[in-house]
């Protein structure tokens, strides 16, 4: 079986502490995914190790892309996005004190083949690219109807219009996959349920795969066709969000022994 | 296309019109020598500050370390138009002081531009400080006593041009693909990795493009004052080109340059109190940061673009 | 054998006033993370005092080295207040930027009053040279070495043993938790820039000794030879900041030996870059990394 993305024994170690144990799990082409599990079971632990932002203390990750096959572990984190997998954190960190707009284009840096010299001397070439990239970047935005704030700072942007625009710069590097780390969080129901509508458009339009951490088991369970639990750094169970409800291990993790 | 052309239009005659406009005044005596050594030294000043600026206003990496850089071009123009004593031997030597000074912010920001706010400053400090003493005991460079009797080959001309080219330059790469880049550093290190931006690349090509220009400004310094010794290039001359920064603005190069216009005349009108002057400019630099930490301009520009673009929707208003 | 024992007397001499300066900077580090880089000057100014009491109202050594230490503690406590305080809040680079203002203010303010040129300090006390085996020791070198060695002990008591001592372990811990459980932070902090002050102050006095000569910039150097010491020590660990003066000291006069005193200064920042690059938490330090 080739999945896109194949994580096999992943183990991660702060010092005496082991926060990620043993993680095996897969990705497949435009497959929306769940990782769900209760406070400080290492989700948010698993996405920096599968995006590169701290480094593995074993296992590996191998992505099986349009590109060709890398094996990610040991990668920096912009390698790793440049490779095609792109995220969103869970406590939202744009690039305030710049524009909307810039958001978006610093998303395309590095796909854009604009020369150091053509910027600098101003070449015929700087402009055209720099055409290319506006245009690009706004149509992005008018389809998560941001247009309108494409000069607006970032941070003074509402708080869910934030999250979007995370969504939407995570988007604009191009990835395969696309990885969301708790993006209800703070929303009140109706703002989830915008949400809900978002990520599917976003899987459809764009045919990626999804994988997101969240809480909310309603936006979970609506969304996902396949769900990962974690707890206390290992995985606990696989299945449908059906299978899921039904597991009597997740139960009693979420909810605790002795009932 | 064409509306962008007409902006680089604007500017240029801006430039040809200020060069005139300093021309004449010299012509005609109201610009005499004492005052073209001011307008000097502060186009020189506006080099090394819009240089410090890219590094610690655009990709936020705080270097304490500028006056190294200089060294390197004032010593590299010194050293070869003593035996090249023609502009062209100028031109040469400037461009050995870039070189040098680019193989010198390799070497120093490879390894320190991995460090995080205040310790980047200490290393980088302290590296300058290593460029100074290692000049302090090369004979070439004529050891502590320096080298005097330069040949004068840059005169306001050549500042005033330079001052134009190192400004495009520097404001032409903030607003390109890698000027994003390094922005996008500046704010948060970690998003920007994760929008796959090499975040070490962009560090180390703002802190190379800052030390170019600082031995440019070095090379002019040398040949305008006709004397250099390794004293005036230590701790202080960095931190004076910090304040520039600081006063005008982090962020901002019209701030830079209306900092570096006020503090030159300052200066000059304050010739004759010494100390006295150094003890204002701590004392304001202490206050600006209490009470406006973001300088006198903040991170605003001015942009020839949004006047047009005012003014038209001005005309629009009234038809 | 002998040169290098006299080397060592020489390093530690040396070194022990690094060690006064570095402790200084590793307790406001440790407390605001801050590089005070004003805590050079004071040292100068506690150099300044010891010249004109001495000079003026012909105080003898303990007492010019105490009123210096007061003096010293004085003008840390007067210059956090000001210039420091407002700024807590503040990003760190803004607090730096600060810290250097009030150094080039402390150093130019005083230049413009006793001009810039460099005085003999009085020497007090009469130096003899004693000869152990070959290897020569003044009587001023010891008395550096004692000195600084008693203040590093009684610091080391306060920080240990006392209510303050506690408050200002707890404060550089979690300011916050150390304000829930009643601990008055300003207080803690103003005491910490008073401890710290007074050893520089007291280093002003031994450094006229010992080198025979003040000016209104000698504090810029040392005071970032004792950061240095203060990183490779271990910023914010208080022993750590003794043994990185007295290792620095050593450093540096053994570059002098070996004839390259001209690059001592170089060896120094060298170091500094070396030990931030390869182990930033010093010897004694802990390390901390940004969370995601």
């Amino acid at each position: 079986m080739t999945s896109l993305l194949q994580v096999d024994n992943l183990v991660k170690n702060f010092g005496g502490l082991t926060a990620v144990s043993n993680v095996s799990m897969h990705l497949d082409n435009n497959e929306l995914v769940a990782l769900i599990g209760p406070n400080g079971a290492g989700k948010t632990t698993l996405f920096n190790l599968l995006t590169g932002v701290i480094p593995v203390s074993s296992g590996s990750i191998v992505l099986k892309g349009d590109d060709g096959t890398f094996a990610l572990n040991g990668k920096p984190a912009y390698r790793i996005a440049k490779l095609g997998l792109s995220r969103t954190f869970q406590n939202i960190r744009l690039f305030k004190n710049l524009s909307v707009l810039d958001n978006v284009l610093i998303a395309m840096t590095s796909r854009s083949k604009e020369g150091f010299i053509a910027s600098i001397f101003r070449l015929p070439s700087y402009y055209k690219t720099e055409k290319q990239l506006v245009e690009e970047a706004t149509k992005l935005l008018t389809i998560f109807e941001l247009e309108d704030d494409m000069d607006v700072l970032a941070k003074n942007l509402p708080y869910g219009t934030q999250r979007r625009l995370e969504i939407v710069r995570a988007l604009a590097t191009k990835p395969q996959i696309l990885f969301l780390d708790e993006p209800a969080a703070g929303m009140n129901p109706e703002e989830t349920a915008n949400l809900t509508q978002l990520i599917l458009k976003v899987q459809h339009r764009f045919h990626i795969t999804v994988l997101l951490i969240e809480h909310d088991m309603s936006l979970v369970m609506n969304l996902a066709e396949r769900i990962y639990v974690l707890d206390h750094g290992s995985l606990l169970a696989e299945g449908t969000p059906d299978e899921i409800k039904a597991n009597h291990k997740v139960i009693k993790a979420y909810l605790g022994e002795g009932e | 296309m064409k509306t962008n052309f007409k902006y680089n239009i604007i500017w240029f005659i801006i430039m040809v019109a200020g060069f005139y406009l300093m021309n004449t005044l010299i012509l005609v005596g109201v610009i005499n020598t004492f005052i073209e050594n001011m307008l000097v030294t502060i186009g020189i000043n506006i080099i090394l500050a819009t240089g410090l600026n890219l590094i610690i206003g655009f990709a936020g990496q705080f270097s304490l370390g500028h006056a190294g850089f200089m060294a390197i071009g004032a010593y590299a123009t010194a050293i070869i138009t003593q035996t090249a004593t023609t502009p062209v031997g100028f031109y040469l030597s400037v461009f050995a002081g870039i070189v040098v000074s680019i193989i010198a912010a390799l070497i120093v920001g490879i390894p320190t531009l991995r460090l995080r706010g205040d310790y980047l400053a200490i290393a980088t400090m302290g590296a300058a400080e290593i460029i100074r003493i290692i000049i302090n005991n090369m004979k070439i460079t004529g050891g502590a006593a320096g080298i005097f009797n330069i040949p004068q080959l840059a005169s306001w001309p050549t500042v005033y041009i330079m001052v134009c080219v190192t400004t495009i330059i520097i404001v032409n790469f903030i607003h390109s693909r890698g000027g994003r880049a390094v922005t996008s550093v500046r704010e948060d290190e970690i998003a920007a990795e994760a929008m796959g931006i090499n975040i070490f690349k962009w560090k180390l090509a703002a802190f190379v493009l800052g030390a170019a220009t600082a031995a440019v400004a070095g090379s002019l310094h040398a040949s305008f004052l006709q004397t250099i010794s390794p004293n005036d290039f230590g701790i202080m001359e960095s931190i004076s080109i910090l304040i520039i920064v600081v006063l005008g603005g982090v962020g901002s190069i019209t701030g830079t340059f209306v900092a570096a216009i006020v503090l030159g005349v300052l200066d000059t009108v304050l010739q004759d109190f010494g100390a006295l002057r150094m003890v204002i400019y701590a004392v304001a630099l202490v206050l600006i940061m209490i009470f406006k930490p973001s300088g006198i301009l903040g991170t605003w520009e001015f942009s020839i673009k949004r006047i047009f673009n005012r003014f038209k929707r001005k005309e629009r208003v009234e038809q | 054998m002998q040169t290098v024992f006299q080397q060592i007397i020489n390093g530690l001499s040396l070194g022990s006033i690094y060690a006064l300066l570095a402790l200084g900077y590793t307790m406001v580090y440790g407390i605001i993370k801050l590089i005070n880089f004003a805590h050079g000057d004071i040292y100068m100014l506690g150099a300044f005092w010891g010249y004109y009491v001495i000079n003026v109202w012909h105080f003898n050594f303990i007492s010019a080295l105490l009123s210096a230490m007061l003096v010293g503690a004085a003008s840390g406590v007067i210059i956090e207040y000001f210039a420091y305080r407002p700024l807590r809040h503040s990003p760190r680079i803004t607090a730096l930027i600060t810290a250097i203002g009030v150094s080039f203010f402390l150093e130019n303010g005083m230049s413009y009053l006793f001009s810039s040129n460099t005085r003999d300090f009085p020497q007090i006390i009469k130096q003899v040279n004693y000869n152990l085996g070959g290897v020569l020791i003044s009587n001023i070198q010891i008395l550096i070495l004692v000195t600084a060695c008693i203040l590093m002990v009684l610091l080391q008591l306060i920080i240990k043993k006392t209510k303050m001592g506690r408050a200002m372990r707890a404060v550089s811990v979690d300011p916050d938790a150390a304000e829930l459980v009643g601990i008055n932070i300003n207080w803690t902090i103003s005491f910490t820039f008073a401890l710290g002050s007074a050893l520089a102050g007291a280093a002003g006095v031994l450094i006229g000794l010992y080198y025979n000569s003040i000016d209104p910039l000698m504090g810029m150097t040392p005071g970032i030879k004792a950061f240095v010491a203060a990183v490779l020590g271990g910023i914010g660990s208080v022993p750590g900041a003794s043994v990185g003066g007295f290792l620095i000291g050593i450093l540096e006069t053994f570059f002098q030996s070996i004839g390259l005193s001209a690059y001592k200064d170089a060896v120094v920042y060298f170091v500094l870059i070396v030990i931030l690059l390869i182990m930033p938490a010093g010897i004694f330090g802990k390390n901390t990394k940004e969370k995601v």
